[in-house]
């Protein structure tokens, strides 16, 4: 009712029932989503019609060179080498960087003994290791999944660590009053207690580990994504140079929409529909 | 009608008839705070015995070493006539704060108890959804506890502890979360609830009222340190209507007896 009032306060000039269906379409949350988006490339065409810059190119440019980028292979093929240490860094990160911080959580000088190590390695600009990571283990993939792990494993072992430590006692007593183990205590109670808190360091540790592929690339040798970028950049292929960007940034947030899903249903199904 | 059966802790020595917990010397001490002095006391069996007393007076302590959750000091605690000093299958609790699992439904939350067990996933289910509808949460099964209203997530908490089947519930304050008008409507329930549950409650309070109105017997202690002050057993016919217990002349006399032996120890 209320909304019916204001929507026909808003658009006054349409009849009430069809203003208030479009209030509701556009309360819709995939609707606000699309139009956010909308917005943005409608900023960036005008933007790069300006021009802001001549290597700013505009949205149409950048979608047109991204499209001709898959169609010839090398959008694709770039893909092919870079996803490789990404995904093991990312997998070996979240595997040992939940198991670090679920021990260090649990017991006492486990904490001691690493989370200070974390505590320096999430201080540090990490970024300027890399040049010494390729000193011990060359250029190839070794190297480039370490820049992906050093930059994605503190902060997930920190926030694991930090959600363990933080977990609800009470549900703890009442495990242990019905005779539940020190194994089900773990993964009955701590873990899914701590999700919420270890899926916020894991968003973040997996954008950091995007941030590690590309800056390996760039810094190490030329392949993959940090190639095309060079590449383009080299021809002053802007239009190809953003094309590429952008498909990094979109894949990074597919990957964490999709990281978000996995923690709604499979840990936390009572925060379905928030 | 007959009058309370008072008696003195020095009566305590003599064996009770059938007692199912038996709490001998127990001692606890925290810091430089007694909190529990060598205290004696005998649970008569399929009996609501109600530890009632202001706060500081290591009730909840008490309840909690019964309940192997806290290590005495000193002293012992036996059930069924074997001495205990962790939780075990012959108990179980029930909660000030609930502690339901958030992240479960209410079937998952009163099957836990069974799941932490090993019992298998079908058969502890359909135990839990018998447990359910008997304290009223029937077509609730499938909701989270946010979902639900603090005097029905106690109801949760009571059908947990129903479920493992234990011949002893041990209740922290179960109501004292709850709003009025649901403890109220949960005291009436859970008297309900005793008349077909063969089990022993032991039931701890700090509010006079509901101890007499609920409990075949109840444990008076007296705080700093928490010792047994007295045992009063109040004689009041449960059968009929509950909302006549209320005006009961003899429940009546009997919150008004507490009041003035716990006044002295209300600052």
């Amino acid at each position: 009712m209320a909304a019916q009032m204001q929507a026909g306060g808003a658009v006054s000039f349409a009849a009430p029932s069809r203003s208030s269906q479009a209030v509701r379409l556009i309360e819709r949350p995939i609707v606000l989503r699309l139009l956010s988006i909308a917005l943005f490339a409608a900023i960036w065409q005008i933007a790069g019609l300006i021009p802001v810059s001549f290597a700013f190119p505009t949205f149409s440019d950048t979608m047109i060179a991204f499209v001709t980028m898959m169609a010839d292979g090398s959008l694709p093929t770039a893909y092919v080498s870079t996803l490789q240490p990404l995904i093991l860094g990312v997998i070996l990160s979240t595997f040992v960087g939940v198991g670090i911080g679920t021990l260090c959580g649990l017991w006492r000088p486990g904490e001691w003994l690493l989370i200070p190590v974390f505590i320096v390695l999430q201080a540090a600009p990490v970024a300027a290791f890399i040049p010494l990571v390729t000193f011990i283990y060359g250029i190839g993939m070794t190297a480039k999944t370490l820049a992906v792990i050093i930059l994605a494993l503190p902060v997930i072992v920190l926030n694991t660590y930090k959600a363990v430590r933080n977990v609800n006692e009470s549900l703890l007593v009442m495990s242990r009053s019905f005779m539940g183990t020190r194994w089900q205590e773990v993964i009955k109670i701590v873990l899914p207690d701590a999700s919420p808190v270890i899926f916020a360091g894991l968003r973040l540790g997996v954008a950091a580990g995007f941030v590690g592929v590309v800056l390996a690339e760039l810094l190490i040798t030329p392949t993959g994504i940090g190639d095309l970028i060079t590449f383009a950049r080299s021809r002053a292929d802007y239009a190809g140079m953003y094309a590429t960007i952008a498909s990094v940034i979109a894949l990074s947030t597919v990957t964490l929409v999709a990281l978000q899903w996995i923690e709604v249903r499979v840990f936390r199904p009572e925060k379905r529909g928030d | 009608m007959r009058a309370a059966v008072v008696r003195n802790e020095t009566v305590m020595t003599e064996p009770a008839v059938d007692a199912i917990v038996e709490v001998r010397g127990i001692s606890k001490t925290y810091g430089s705070v007694e909190a529990l002095r060598e205290i004696d006391l005998d649970f008569p069996r399929g009996k609501l015995t109600s530890l009632l007393g202001p706060s500081g007076c290591g009730k909840t302590t008490l309840l909690k070493i019964i309940a192997g959750l806290i290590e005495a000091d000193g002293g012992t605690v036996a059930v069924n006539g074997k001495k205990v000093s962790a939780p075990g299958p012959e108990r179980a609790f029930v909660f000030q704060d609930f502690a339901l699992l958030p992240w479960a439904t209410v079937l998952r939350n009163v099957a836990f108890g069974l799941e932490l067990r090993g019992t298998a996933k079908e058969e502890r289910e359909t135990t839990a959804r018998r447990y359910i509808k008997d304290v009223g949460l029937a077509g609730f099964e499938d909701k989270y506890p946010h979902e639900l209203s603090g005097g029905m997530r106690q109801r949760v908490g009571l059908a947990r502890a129903l479920c493992v089947d234990a011949d002893v519930l041990l209740l922290d304050e179960p109501f004292s979360a709850v709003d009025e008008q649901n403890r109220r409507k949960f005291q009436e329930d859970l008297i309900r609830l005793r008349t077909n549950q063969n089990k022993t409650f032991i039931f701890v309070t700090h509010s006079i009222e509901e101890a007499v109105y609920i409990s075949d017997r109840i444990v008076l202690l007296s705080p700093r340190p928490g010792r047994v002050s007295r045992i009063i057993e109040p004689q009041i016919d449960r059968s009929g209507d509950p909302d006549r217990i209320h005006r009961d002349r003899h429940y009546l006399d009997t919150v008004e007896e507490i009041w003035q032996g716990l006044k002295q120890y209300v600052e």
